[in-house]
């Protein structure tokens, strides 16, 4: 007789999630049955898709239970596929439509002021996580995955980047540190994830490998779309390889774990954060050297806006570019904190104005009054005036009454 | 039975017949205007009553014999107790010991705490209920069990019908936190304070016989008269008529739902991007946790553009109060009172207002003040691409939810329905929604996490809005969207037995619930 195997999750705090239960049987066909919040309404469609995995992964004979709290399809999916895959040894994924708008590549230099961590086994929180308006969103396969639930999650983040539309955010996966980080990317790399953090980060071996991996995933799978990484350093090795970190392929930004580099330190997280300085200048030093954005580490009370707000200020002041965030509550502070200030937009829109005065009389120079300004100042100002316009505080088309 | 149905001017099938008595299908916003005079109560002399004014009699079951409990009758309670009421399941058990059968419950709305009612409604006690039918007394409906229909009223369809002699109280019982022997009663004292007793104000206006019951009798007299002796027969004291945890909760709260107050942030963006949030303004939100939320960011408006709010409507609780003495707001026109700070307000503050289905949202009054409210904040389990909305049935055609002051509100100047584009998978936007409750012409803005959608009527507000960063969208973007993500979910199926009848505010059917085919 075969052992009963279990994935997905229920009860009060379980919504859009399934729970499965699966024993193979020699006898009897496929015994399936069905709980479903909605099932008057979804109960045929659940079982068809139920049936379909199933016979997909060819098992024949199979006591199969679901208790459902609303699920979408690729939840269920994910969740009979994760129990099966925990009783029979297979190559084979089962693999809904891909949305076409999850098929996008991101930039190098994409701003990436907040990005919204989400425990990757909720479905709950991803459905409606794109709706924020976070830069990038991470679904996460490390610390909040409990170690049992590690592998189910995996198949759901895959379906995830696969099915959930996250509204122009940024697709980001933080896979498990080392050996099974590896492994993680099986089930990303093929499925258009933009950008892996990877936790722990302490030297540019540690990335190789993850460069390597993706390398051989995508030359198996014949893609070829950019795969930024993200390493958080989260140790006082890390902190002073931040270089070389930095310098790997790939790599687009530098993040700080600050929880774990205080551990690593053995002394205490403080508001005012002397503890962190050293790693944190460290961070923004060798993250600018690199050409690459540097991405503080997230502030944990989630209910207390003003002090986050005096936090993004002051990791603005250190030359961070954004920070994680824990709660989606937490996005606007950060981007309106990060945002430039009046002196700044100002000054911007002053550049960006020569700017195009320059370009509509056909000069290759543009010069504000008597100073010549360098194309990288330009770049520079239009992303100011492009966070200002991103946070409201400027309009769209603010050139149309600019008078200088 | 076979009762004929007819087409009314929503597109529905409906009786022309509810519990043997005729129905009129609804004719369209306003079409309805029935001629002749407002029913009237009973003459009564004061002859009849005791001259020094004590009407107390030793026990509820008393007092039920002396006003002539028997079958057929019907029979009102209030529920401003909420879930904490205790009374309401003792009247009827007490009718079934005295062996009365065939009651109506008329009541202004039923909760969870009453659940033990299904007894009564099994063994014949009551016939039927005309009120909200949710909880495990919707379930019960919805499974077909219930004598006769059941007739869902809003509470100013509720005054309405008991004014057009549509419904004839035979006895009322109001159990009151305050009262003295005479029968003057009020909700602001007393250890099951509940604030204020408007729903129960038609009751003490029309039934033959009213029951004030209270745990809190004082000396004559019970000063703010709410509920007016004069109308008053008799008057119990019983050791508790509430559990006052479950009638006024001790802190309401703003949502935590990171869903939630999207949307919430998105309905109060709309509202001040439109200048529907001006110097001046009024408006109502609902105590559920976004619209609670939608107020909170009301303030927050308010106090960065330095304006205030003419009046607010509530649902009084906490957070409307502290606006009121922070002086957002200037008058607080309260319904019905949600919490203890709510309680504290209408008490002390002269400009925390008592407000009645009457003054609200009567159907037969020259004017009510439903329809000078600016910003009206509402839910719907489901709206449509007409953008008619439901709030009593769930898509699966279960029957779980009372229409409360839902119809009554939709009077206001603009009508905000702020949901989510779906629930547990079940899109809440659709092509037609199972039970029109609200008919769409007057809904104005449906708010979603994924988009805002204007009704085509409001030229004025997609004219306002074109410019607008805001995710602006037609309904059908939104329905499409929500298809996209959930699937097309099936339809519910329904057998031929109607369980309950949708009043219109104006006493005529709007629509027909039928029971789920199991």
């Amino acid at each position: 007789m075969s052992k009963k195997v279990t994935a997905g999750n229920r009860g009060k705090s379980a919504g859009s999630d399934c729970f499965v239960e699966l024993e193979l049987t020699d006898t009897g066909g496929i015994q399936l049955d069905l709980k479903s919040k909605v099932k008057s309404l979804f109960g045929a469609q659940i079982e068809t898709l139920c049936l379909e995995v199933l016979h997909y992964f060819e098992i024949k004979n199979a006591r199969f239970s679901i208790e459902d709290s609303g699920a979408l399809d690729h939840v269920i999916a994910a969740r009979v596929e994760a129990a099966i895959r925990k009783l029979i040894e297979t190559d084979k994924e089962f693999l809904l439509d891909i949305l076409p708008q999850n098929q996008t590549v991101t930039a190098r230099d994409k701003k990436r002021r907040s990005r919204l961590y989400l425990p990757g086994n909720a479905p709950k929180l991803s459905l409606n996580a794109g709706v924020f308006g976070a830069d990038g969103i991470i679904l996460d396969l490390e610390d909040s995955v409990a170690t049992d639930k590690k592998f189910e999650a995996a198949i759901l983040v895959r379906n995830t980047l696969r099915a959930t539309d996250f509204y122009g955010a940024e697709r980001m996966v933080r896979i498990n540190q080392g050996e099974k980080g590896l492994v993680d990317l099986d089930f990303v790399v093929p499925h258009f994830v933009n950008l892996i953090l990877v936790p722990k980060c302490e030297n540019a071996e540690q990335l190789q490998a993850i460069n390597l991996k993706i390398k051989q995933l995508q030359t198996d799978n014949n893609s070829s779309n950019p795969i930024h990484l993200m390493p958080i350093l989260e140790s006082a090795r890390g902190v002073l390889n931040a270089l070389e970190i930095a310098s790997a392929e790939n790599v687009v930004a530098l993040a700080i774990g600050l929880e774990d580099y205080t551990a690593d330190l053995g002394v205490q997280r403080t508001e005012e954060g002397t503890e962190s300085f050293f790693a944190r200048c460290t961070l923004v030093n060798a993250a600018t050297a690199a050409g690459i954005q540097a991405i503080d580490s997230v502030f944990s009370d989630v209910s207390d806006m003003e002090q986050l707000r005096k936090n993004v200020l002051k990791s603005k002041a250190l030359g961070f570019d954004g920070m994680g965030c824990i709660h989606p509550r937490q996005i606007k502070v950060i981007h309106e904190n990060y945002a430039p200030n009046d002196a700044e937009i100002v000054t911007a829109m002053k550049i960006v104005n020569a700017f195009h005065i320059a370009s509509e009389k056909g000069l290759g120079v543009v010069s504000l009054g008597s100073k010549m300004i360098d194309p990288p100042v330009v770049k520079r100002a239009q992303t100011t005036i492009d966070m200002a316009i991103n946070v409201g505080m400027i309009d769209q088309d603010w050139r149309d009454d600019y008078v200088g | 039975m076979s009762v004929e149905l007819v087409k009314n001017a929503v597109g529905r099938m409906v009786p022309t017949e509810i519990n043997g008595k005729p129905a009129v299908p609804f004719q369209g916003v306003g079409n309805y205007q029935p001629e002749g005079r407002i029913h009237a109560p009973k003459i009564v002399s004061c002859a009849d009553y005791p001259q020094d004014g004590n009407k107390q009699v030793e026990s509820l079951k008393a007092a039920l014999i002396k006003a002539g409990l028997s079958d057929g009758m019907t029979i009102s309670t209030h529920h401003h107790f909420r879930n904490g009421d205790l009374i309401a399941v003792q009247i009827f058990k007490i009718a079934q010991e005295l062996g009365v059968k065939d009651l109506i419950w008329f009541p202004s709305a039923a909760f969870p705490c009453q659940e033990e009612i299904i007894e009564q409604l099994e063994n014949g006690t009551i016939h039927h209920i005309e009120g909200s039918l949710n909880g495990p007394l919707g379930e019960f409906a919805s499974q077909g069990k219930m004598c006769g229909t059941g007739v869902l009223r809003s509470h100013g369809g509720r005054y309405q019908a008991v004014q057009d002699g549509e419904v004839e109280i035979d006895i009322a019982v109001i159990a009151s936190p305050t009262a003295d022997s005479f029968g003057n009663a009020n909700g602001v004292d007393g250890p099951s304070a509940c604030g204020l007793l408007g729903f129960a104000l038609v009751d003490s206006e029309y039934a033959d016989k009213v029951i004030v019951v209270t745990d809190n009798l004082i000396p004559f007299p019970c000063i703010p008269w709410q509920i007016q002796g004069n109308h008053v027969d008799y008057v119990v004291e019983v050791e508790q008529i509430g559990l006052p945890e479950r009638i006024v909760s001790g802190t309401t709260k703003i949502t935590k739902s990171p869903d939630r107050l999207h949307i919430a942030e998105l309905t109060a963006r709309f509202c001040e991007e439109a200048e529907l949030v001006r110097d001046g303004f009024s408006f109502q939100a609902g105590a559920g946790g976004t619209s609670l939320s939608i107020g909170n960011f009301f303030g927050e408006i308010m106090r960065r553009k330095g304006i205030k709010a003419r009046f607010a409507r509530g649902g009084s609780n906490k957070y409307l109060v502290e606006m009121l003495e922070e002086g957002l707001i200037e008058y607080l026109l309260d319904g019905q009172t949600f919490d203890l700070d709510g309680v504290r307000s209408l008490r002390e503050n002269p400009h925390h207002v008592n407000t009645s289905p009457f003054t609200s949202y009567n159907y037969h009054g020259k004017g009510n003040f439903a329809g000078l409210v600016d910003i009206v904040i509402l839910g719907a389990t489901e709206v449509d691409l007409d953008f008619n909305a439901n709030v009593v049935t769930h898509s699966d055609g279960k029957l779980l939810h009372g229409i409360g002051g839902w119809q009554n509100c939709l009077f206001g100047k603009n009508v905000i329905l702020p949901v989510p584009l779906f629930r547990n998978r079940i899109p809440v936007i659709c092509d037609e929604v199972t039970t029109i409750c609200g008919p769409g012409e007057l809904i104005d803005i449906i708010v979603t996490e994924r988009g805002i959608a204007i009704n085509p009527r409001r030229t004025d507000l997609i004219e306002k809005m074109k410019n607008s960063n805001l995710p602006i969208r037609t309904i059908r973007e939104l329905k499409e969207e929500a298809e996209h993500i959930c699937g097309i979910p099936a339809k519910p199926e329904f057998s031929e037995k109607i369980i309950s009848a949708v009043k219109w505010v104006d006493g005529t059917v709007l629509d027909i619930v039928r029971q789920i085919k199991e």
